[in-house]
């Protein structure tokens, strides 16, 4: 009997065990005299599953997970490749409720398709955008990303088609593609998923982008944290053939810098100098890369953008709320119970991803804080978790929604400790170019270790010291810096007496 | 590394643009960290002074300037961590390789964020839900592979 299985190779279905489960399946497989094929293909997202096995059977795919390499005998024995009862058992894989309550769209093919084969990519509908997007003059390829409502999701939600459109209309010989898979937002895996688990999806939406714009060569500047992602794109880079015709892709491994998420110091960096951030004018759309018009884009919006080529603005457009429109890929991450990818249409309040998604927290205690958009987002407290997921409703509340990441953490947590932490890391991460953030991110921790040390009147002293680093600071780096620390002050003022 | 190699690495990215960085990533792969006498010869190829070169590599967190241990652990110290344990198993990852000649490393996420605390091991090895008992085991499988 000829059967094939799945089981994710991405980096937390590894960090959980993934290959030696596969090895322990390859064996017994061969020892049952079972005709097994293993593909090995990136995660669903549903990390308390993982490593999550699935099996291809005439009802669709079959699931068991948690799968430990104990638990092989076990689903040998039950013939777990006929989809059959277990205790492991999860039953279809897309009737799971934390799955089947999502509406994946630009995430759909992490977890089904094979990562490294471009046949699979297409067979499974990829491809179609790009398609599209050569039977179109370039000017309604930006429109239809124009028109589509999409935002960028690197943090800034800047509307896509006007970036694309500056570029398209600055003249020059060589124009770039840049992608930002710098993914430096704790609590942010959302671009890791699509790198590992869909790697075509984004050389799509880079071609496309390149179509749009005039420009044939792309770089792919990767967070070296993540070297299962540089793999993967690299074997899918290698695998393309003619398929992006004359567009090429470089792939660029960073080196631990958080602020070369940044877009200008991600363009330094590429250059080869140390990532410190350019003074804005000129943006890079005119003068980015190597001095030429240049698209920054992060990993998400580019993979939304086949999809809006193949079926269309107005179905895209469609989806979300008030000006966020389409799906916002939700990271669930810290302390929650069920932790993961939730991808919905953008609207939804914290509570529903924190409890109907999330389960509440992983440690079983009641969670208290929150902290959405990475180490430079606000901390919000359980009176605040009725805010709607979207770029207006969360800067109404003076948060950010950045990356789409969110952090739980329950009331054992030391609020003082986490505003210590985000001047800290400032300091640490600070390109040194403007003194408010070098000096100031310095002093931030100083002052806390004063507050914490029982010196009440410093506490005014760090009020304004968030002031001035908000509205000196020349990049958001130091300038959203002190929002972490100010919202702890505001709603968890208990905690610095 | 002796010239030869140097030079076969140079050839491999005459085509790229901007090359510092791959350029040394490769020699850091290969060596473990950037020697100093590779600085000039580094500067040298991509028309770059001493000084820049030398920049580069001490902005950057990646790039080593002297010899790292028999293996590198880097502990996950960014927010999803801290709100499930990820400071105390760093503490505890710190008084457990106290003398070792293993290189413990801070590192700012791993995109593990859902089921940390997280770690790394070398370049590729990760772990997810490190409690302090399983890095103790995965410490000691590494000290007793000589
Ligand atoms: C300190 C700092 C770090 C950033 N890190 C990232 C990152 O890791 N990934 C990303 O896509 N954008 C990051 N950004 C935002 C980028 O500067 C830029 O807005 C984005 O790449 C534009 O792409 P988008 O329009 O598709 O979002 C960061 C910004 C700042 C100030
Ligand atoms: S705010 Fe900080 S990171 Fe941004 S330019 Fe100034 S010093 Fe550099
Ligand atoms: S915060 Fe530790 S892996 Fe992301």
């Amino acid at each position: 009997m000829n059967v094939t299985v799945y089981l994710p190779g991405d980096a937390v279905a590894l960090a959980l065990g993934a290959d030696a489960v596969a090895a322990a399946l390859t064996t017994q497989a061969a020892q049952h005299g079972l005709a097994m094929h293993l593909v090995r293909t990136g995660s669903r997202g549903l990390f308390w599953l993982e490593p999550l096995l699935e099996v291809a059977t005439p009802q669709g795919r079959v699931a068991y997970g948690p799968v430990a390499v104990d638990d092989l005998p076990g689903l040998f024995a039950a013939r777990f490749w006929t989809g059959a009862a277990h205790p492991k058992c999860l039953g279809l894989t897309e009737a799971i409720p934390y799955l089947a309550r999502q509406q994946r769209l630009t995430l759909r093919r992490i977890g089904v398709v094979a990562p490294h084969s471009l046949a699979d990519y297409l067979a499974q509908g990829g491809g179609a955008g790009l398609a599209q997007a050569r039977s179109m003059a370039p000017a309604e390829i930006v429109r239809r990303i124009t028109d589509s409502g999409l935002r960028g999701r690197g943090g800034a939600a800047f509307p896509t088609g006007i970036k694309w459109q500056t570029v398209r209309d600055a003249p020059a010989g060589q124009k770039y593609i840049v992608c930002n898979a710098d993914e430096g937002d704790s609590g942010t895996f959302a671009d890791r998923l699509l790198m590992e688990g869909d790697p075509f999806c984004l050389l799509e939406g880079m071609a496309i982008a390149g179509l749009a714009v005039g420009a044939t060569q792309g770089y792919l500047y990767v967070r070296s944290e993540y070297p299962h992602a540089i793999t993967a794109l690299q074997t899918a880079r290698d695998a393309v053939g003619a398929w992006l015709g004359d567009f090429q892709i470089e792939v660029r491994k960073a080196a631990g810098s958080y602020v070369c998420g940044e877009e200008t110091a991600l363009l330094e960096s590429l250059e080869g100098r140390r990532g410190v951030v350019r003074a804005k004018p000129p943006l890079p759309a005119i003068a980015g890369l190597f001095g030429q018009p240049t698209v920054v884009n992060n990993v998400i919006t580019l993979a939304c953008v086949p999809d809006i080529l193949a079926r269309g603005a107005a179905f895209y457009q469609a989806l979300g709320f008030g000006r966020s429109r389409g799906t916002l890929p939700v990271q669930l991450a810290g302390n929650i119970r069920y932790g993961g990818l939730v991808e919905v249409p953008f609207g939804l309040t914290l509570r529903q991803l924190l409890y109907d998604y999330g389960g509440g927290s992983r440690s079983g205690r009641p969670l208290r804080a929150v902290q959405v958009g990475g180490p430079l987002g606000a901390y919000l407290p359980e009176a605040q978790f009725d805010t709607r997921l979207d770029y207006e409703s969360f800067a109404a509340i003076g948060a950010s929604l950045g990356h789409g990441g969110i952090v739980a953490f329950d009331d054992t947590v030391d609020m003082a400790v986490q505003a210590r932490f985000a001047m800290a890391f400032c300091a640490l991460e600070s390109c040194g170019k403007c003194t408010p953030c070098r000096v100031g991110s310095q002093r931030g921790v100083e002052l806390i270790d004063q507050i914490r040390g029982g010196d009440a009147t410093s506490l005014d002293l760090l009020r304004t010291l968030c002031d001035t680093m908000i509205h000196t600071s020349l990049c958001a780096m130091g300038g959203m810096a002190p929002l972490p620390v100010l919202s702890i002050i505001h709603h968890f003022p208990e905690d610095f007496r | 590394m002796d010239t030869a190699t140097l030079n076969t690495l140079f050839a491999k990215h005459r085509h790229q643009s901007g090359a510092l960085l791959p350029i040394l990533h490769d020699i850091q792969d290969a060596m473990g960290y950037v020697p100093e006498k590779v600085v000039p010869l580094v500067a040298q190829e991509l028309n770059l002074s001493r000084a820049e070169v030398q920049g580069v590599i001490a902005y950057y967190h990646d790039f080593r300037q002297t010899p790292p241990g028999r293996h590198t652990v880097r502990v996950c110290r960014a927010g999803a961590c801290q709100a499930v344990g990820g400071e105390a198993l760093a503490a505890h990852a710190a008084d457990r390789l106290k003398g070792s000649d293993l290189t413990l490393e801070p590192v700012y996420c791993l995109g593990l964020c859902a089921t940390g605390p997280a770690i790394q091991i070398d370049a590729t090895t990760l772990h997810a839900q490190v409690t302090p008992e399983k890095l103790d085991t995965l410490i000691q499988s590494l000290e007793n592979d000589r």
